[in-house]
């Protein structure tokens, strides 16, 4: 049984004859109810490191949620991996990251913008411009 | 903070158990005592004081975690904090699940309340016959098979449902369509699915050798009892069509069960005069054989006197809560229940479905004329204002997403502060255009039955959740 007082399983909602008195206050009965009440429960975790074991299951999503001291160097302890210089740098704001002033949106406005380049750290040049 | 209790129904189970429908996302709870007082308590015209009410409390800790549980689950609000943001339409061109194919627009009998035929006929045309060409051709057939396998996306299984008029006087071009589907199905790796609706008067040997070799879902069209049959189920002449239907739909459910073939549902058009709902669910089930039986209440224009009226409606659900006990005790028992209405809610509300259109017309699912051309559903074939292509030049995006912006619940102002709105969404868009002229509209004639039909629903729901919920696991989608 939960600790939570949000219940999210698919069980009774009468406890068996015997069975201890439930602490549930309130019982996600429908498919939808258990979404709703996954999605709050999982997001009541305590905070938890990256290198935590177990790992988390859920990761904030674009590089600046997430707390991650020490970029002056990379994995490597190297400065290979950084975002120097930009080129290396241009699909990862424009894929994973809505960062609005430096490069294009490929969500909505420009999905296409990196067509015309395969491997920017060689061929930036062939990107073009976008005009909204 | 001042807060609210978002748009709900509360509804009982057995034992006192409390429960709670929330219009906003469709998901139900169970509340124990402290938990439903507070959904009450914060259901009150323009909110109340986050503070002040938990100042009033005896036990202020545990009421403010009970409160937060709700407000995290969107029971309770912030007053005035915008709703969020909901999907006005899913990613276009949408991919077909469904295509109805109108094989013929004739028919051999002349039910009075016909909608197609009758006052409220949407085409041209005279008797019991449209505007178009009355029958399919077999190339036009082959082409919406063609159609519909193109535009489905990547969706594993697609359903051709035949249609008419009279559906089985076009049989050669069902037979000529299931065939192209057979073959053309495996190399596009999708299966097919088949279904039909008939009046039964063509039910012959071999077309029934035909259906349930092929799996089809059979839908029959019958309002009851030699009685209620022959009333507006008629030939041309006037006579009733009873005595001829009655023997072949028994051949066909007996020839279903040897072949373990799909339910076949009776669908019984409900008119001011028929029998008691019970009466009619016991004859089809039981003394014919039907697997389950939906009730569907006749569409009408204003002042027809087949129209079933407010105390008809009133009736009507009175007669839906005595079948609704029979579902209840079947339930309880693990047991299906042949009461299709209440199935199909029940299955909604357990998988908590939140619609943004009433149904998948124009969307999953469209209708093709004799002629190849596509339009809403089955019931606006002929229509020309209701086109949205042709199985060949394929479907016109911008009147089919116009159409869907128009008609998407969240433009229907009328439906914002009703609690039924995550299951109607305004209703049939081919009632509404006969009672209003504007598909679009609200079948605000509807309102107080479809909540009638609901709460009768919820509290089905709540009985059955009280003792037995694994009855519902049968509803679940993965």
């Amino acid at each position: 049984m939960s600790n939570d007082p949000i219940d999210n399983g698919p069980r009774a909602v009468n406890p068996p004859a015997g069975a201890r008195p439930r602490r549930t206050r309130i019982l996600a009965c429908n498919q939808k109810a258990r979404q709703l009440a996954a999605m709050v429960l999982a997001q009541r975790g305590d905070a938890r490191a990256l290198t935590q074991d177990p790992p988390p299951t859920q990761y904030p999503y674009g590089c600046t949620t997430i707390f991650a001291p020490g970029w002056e160097v990379d994995a490597s302890n190297g400065t290979h991996g950084l975002c120097q210089p930009i080129e290396r740098d241009l699909y990862d704001c424009y894929h994973t990251c809505y960062w609005p002033a430096q490069v294009p949106d490929g969500v909505t406005n420009a999905p296409k913008w990196t067509m015309s380049c395969g491997a920017p750290m060689q061929d930036w040049k062939s990107l073009d411009l976008v005009f909204p | 903070m001042q807060l609210q209790t978002a748009l709900n129904r509360r509804f009982h189970g057995d034992d006192g158990l409390e429960f709670v429908y929330v219009a906003t996302s469709a998901a139900i709870l169970g509340l124990d005592a402290g938990t439903a007082a507070i959904v009450d308590a914060f259901a009150v015209p323009g909110g109340r004081d986050e503070d002040a009410w938990l100042a009033d409390q005896s036990d202020c800790d545990a009421a403010s975690t009970a409160l937060h549980d709700l407000i995290d689950l969107g029971v309770v609000r912030p007053v005035g904090e915008p709703a969020p943001p909901r999907a006005q339409l899913p990613p276009m061109p949408f991919p077909l699940a469904t295509l109805v194919l109108n094989v013929t627009n004739k028919c051999n009998l002349s039910c009075t309340y016909c909608y197609e035929y009758g006052e409220d006929r949407l085409t041209a045309g005279s008797g019991s016959k449209g505007a178009g060409k009355p029958k399919m051709d077999d190339d036009t057939a082959r082409q919406s098979i063609d159609f519909l396998l193109r535009s489905s996306g990547d969706r594993p299984q697609v359903s051709i449902t035949f249609f008419g008029g009279e559906t089985l006087l076009n049989f050669p071009a069902i037979r000529a369509a299931v065939e192209y589907a057979e073959a053309k199905a495996v190399p596009a790796k999708k299966r097919v699915h088949y279904s039909l609706t008939t009046n039964a008067t063509l039910l012959t040997d071999e077309v029934i050798d035909f259906l349930t070799k092929h799996r089809f879902g059979i839908t029959i069209s019958i309002d009851g009892a030699k009685e209620d049959q022959d009333r507006h189920r008629t030939f041309q002449k006037g006579v009733g069509s009873f005595d001829v239907v009655e023997p072949r739909i028994r051949k066909l459910l007996t020839l279903n069960k040897e072949r373990n073939g799909r339910s076949i549902g009776a669908r019984v058009t409900l008119t001011s005069g028929a029998s008691p709902a019970p009466a009619t669910y016991r004859y089809l089930t039981q003394e014919l054989g039907f697997d389950e039986v939906g009730f569907a209440p006749v569409t009408a224009g204003l002042g027809r006197e087949y129209a079933l009226g407010e105390l008809g409606y009133q009736k009507l659900l009175r007669e839906f809560g005595e079948l609704a006990e029979e579902y209840v005790a079947a339930a309880l028992k693990n047991e299906s229940h042949g009461f299709a209405n209440l199935g199909d809610l029940l299955r909604e509300l357990h998988q908590g479905v939140n619609k943004a259109h009433p149904c998948g017309a124009g969307l999953g699912l469209l209708g093709v004329s004799t002629e190849g051309d596509l339009n809403l559903c089955h019931r606006f074939v002929e229509s020309k204002a209701h086109q949205v292509g042709t199985v060949t030049a394929g479907v016109d995006e911008a009147v089919r997403t116009a159409f869907l912006q128009q008609a998407h619940v969240d433009q229907k102002t009328d439906c914002t502060q009703c609690f039924a709105r995550p299951l109607c969404a305004g209703g049939c868009y081919h009632e509404a255009h006969v009672r209003y002229g504007d598909a679009t509209h609200a079948n605000l004639h509807y309102c107080e039955w479809i909540r009638g039909f609901v709460d009768l629903g919820l509290s089905v729901y709540g009985r059955i959740l009280s003792r037995n919920p694994k009855y519902f696991t049968r509803f679940e989608t993965s």
